[in-house]
């Protein structure tokens, strides 16, 4: 026994050894391309072509005033915002109301309207872009923030109303029987009692859409044409190819771009990954 | 204890009803505007002649003949559709059998596991705009970051994104190092749910890494391995983002980065150089698409799952 334990001491060591190695190895790769933007972003564009591994030598905010005042940026950023701050509000609400009408009442068509839902969770909207324009065209909806809203709430509503039924479920009925008894209306049971229950549901269903949103660059590059109302990664396109030898000002852009939600990110990492794997994650 | 339900039930049935109905009817009317009548006229518009938005005529499966075997748009189509298979394969093997050996790695729970999970999955939340962009910076041949570091060991310039043979992989790689840490936690969650009991009864019976990995957790984490699959092959069918900002629409150089995703926005909504817009052939390669997504998703379902059933 004691024999065994000496032989495969040594071997364990190598072999988490060599584990670890391949983690820090992979690690550097994610990080330090990610390093490099955000040091690139204090240089000049000499510093960045003739020392592009060296710490900036001073960290001047030069470039970030030039994105501030040279480009559409921060209305670019402020347009993200309410465009996904809109969506997800959106999204949680109906979804959230549908989700209570199939999983606290019995009604004849409640199991078809949730396979209606269910359905729509594998249609890939995007390859529907083409009548999706002509049918926003139609409604005027074309370049305008309320088009692209409704199209994300349409792609959200499907695995939300999912994810909040199967949670929905799972509160007890005692809770809202005696709400009953006790005369309160079927709003107000709603509104007070099941929904502050469901609000650990409600932020990963939050996150999950408001991610994908906040950085989608299909939908608004075809329905999107006014400059003043482009969103982040579109804009970002936009303001590249205006500047695409200042690679200082580049980077910066990137910087920036990528700062909001990777600042939301190490605060909320928990809730993000399980936001996002939500779904492929059983 | 059912006074009240029975009150709204029995003596306000339509309050109740109208009261369920209002609940329903917002998702229920954008679901129905946005996704049901899309995608059914997706289908028919697949049929019809256009002339700018508006279509002009029902002509069969004509889009279909002109995108599938009518030059120049065939040759377009197949190439494109070649190099979206090409994708898959490459996402199987380098993003998904990277993702497998790291989930391995992170499930031994040594010490700095969660830190690693989190650095593996910063990518994952940034627009594919901003990875795009920054390895197309990266990867320029002179002031690049790659071409400088391969520099340090004497080799010379390559132009990633301007060669034929490399450009496909060097978007590929941008790709991977974007989405790595989604399989790879998909995984890592799979292995997890094989239990450390299972693990240890079988490091009891002597099996070794390798056996644990192939016996047991391999077997074991077909659900997860079904999933990774399928949305790979999804992913790379609508593969769209990180070409249009890295490789151009039209898939520069000389259609090498081409991808079905690329050639259907330039069909729809046209493109710079060409200024063809053609909504009935666009329709027509989009109906097409998802068929190839929907069948093959259909069948490896029913197949992969065959697998998991089987243990």
């Amino acid at each position: 026994m004691s024999t065994v334990v000496a032989t495969r001491e040594p071997a364990e060591l190598l072999k988490n050894g060599a584990i670890q190695l391949m983690l820090a190895i992979n690690a550097v790769i994610m990080i330090y391309p990610l390093f490099v933007m955000v040091m690139s972003s204090f240089k000049t564009n000499a510093e960045i072509f003739s020392s592009p591994f060296a710490l900036p030598a001073h960290f001047s905010l030069a470039n970030a005033e030039r994105v501030w005042s040279e480009t559409n940026f921060v209305r670019y950023l402020a347009n993200s915002v309410g465009i996904t701050m809109a969506a997800v509000t959106l999204i949680l609400l109906f979804s959230t109301m549908a989700a209570y009408a199939i999983a606290r009442y019995q009604f004849r068509l409640s199991a078809l309207v949730l396979m209606f839902f269910l359905s729509g969770m594998t249609v890939p909207l995007k390859l529907a872009i083409i009548p999706l324009f002509i049918q926003l065209d139609s409604l005027g909806l074309v370049d305008s923030y309320a088009g692209l809203v409704l199209v994300y709430v349409a792609m959200g509503i499907p695995s939300a109303v999912f994810i909040m039924t199967g949670f929905l479920r799972t509160l007890p009925r005692e809770l809202e029987e005696s709400a009953r008894m006790d005369g309160a209306s079927e709003f107000r049971i709603m509104r007070s009692i099941m929904l502050p229950l469901a609000r650990p549901a409600l932020v990963i269903v939050a996150i999950q859409n408001a991610v994908p949103i906040w950085n989608d660059f299909f939908f608004p590059l075809v329905l999107i044409t006014s400059d003043n109302l482009k969103t982040l990664p579109q804009g970002l396109t936009v303001f590249i190819g205006e500047f695409t030898t200042d690679w200082g000002v580049l980077f910066t852009g990137l910087t920036l771009a990528a700062l909001p939600i990777t600042l939301l990110y190490i605060v909320l990492s928990k809730q993000f990954i399980s936001g996002i794997t939500q779904g492929a994650v059983k | 204890m059912n006074i009240g339900r029975r009150h709204t039930t029995k003596a306000f049935p339509w309050r109740r009803s109208l009261w369920i109905a209002s609940l329903l009817t917002p998702a229920l009317v954008v679901m129905v505007l946005f996704v049901l009548w899309p995608l059914l006229s997706a289908f028919r518009l697949a049929f019809y002649e256009f002339n700018g938005l508006q279509p002009t005529g029902f002509i069969g499966f004509e889009n279909f003949r002109k995108v599938l075997f009518e030059q120049p748009y065939s040759g377009w189509t197949w190439n494109a559709l070649k190099h979206n298979i090409i994708v898959f394969f490459a996402l199987m093997v380098f993003e998904n059998g990277t993702a497998f050996l790291l989930a391995y790695a992170l499930l031994k729970a040594l010490p700095g596991h969660r830190i690693h999970q989190v650095i593996v999955f910063l990518p994952v939340v940034l627009s594919a705009v901003i990875v795009g962009f920054l390895w197309k910076l990266f990867l320029h041949p002179l002031f690049g970051l790659v071409n400088q570091t391969l520099a340090l060991v004497g080799i010379g310039a390559i132009p990633w994104l301007g060669n034929e043979s490399t450009a496909l992989g060097s978007i590929l790689f941008a790709n991977i190092w974007h989405w790595l840490g989604f399989p790879t936690l998909v995984l890592l969650a799979g292995m997890q749910r094989v239990g450390k009991e299972v693990i240890e009864a079988a490091r009891l019976d002597g099996a070794g890494d390798y056996v644990l990995m192939t016996r047991i957790i391999w077997p074991l984490i077909a659900p997860s391995v079904t999933i990774v699959t399928i949305l790979t092959f999804i992913g790379s069918f609508n593969w769209f983002e990180i070409p249009y900002v890295m490789a151009g629409l039209t898939g520069s150089p000389g259609g090498a980065t081409d991808v079905l995703g690329l050639y259907f926005y330039r069909t729809a909504f046209g493109s710079t150089t060409t200024g063809i817009q053609d909504f009935g052939q666009g329709s027509a390669l989009a109906v097409m698409m998802f068929i190839i997504v929907a069948g093959v998703t259909a069948i490896a379902l029913r197949y992969l799952r065959r697998r998991e059933i089987e243990l």
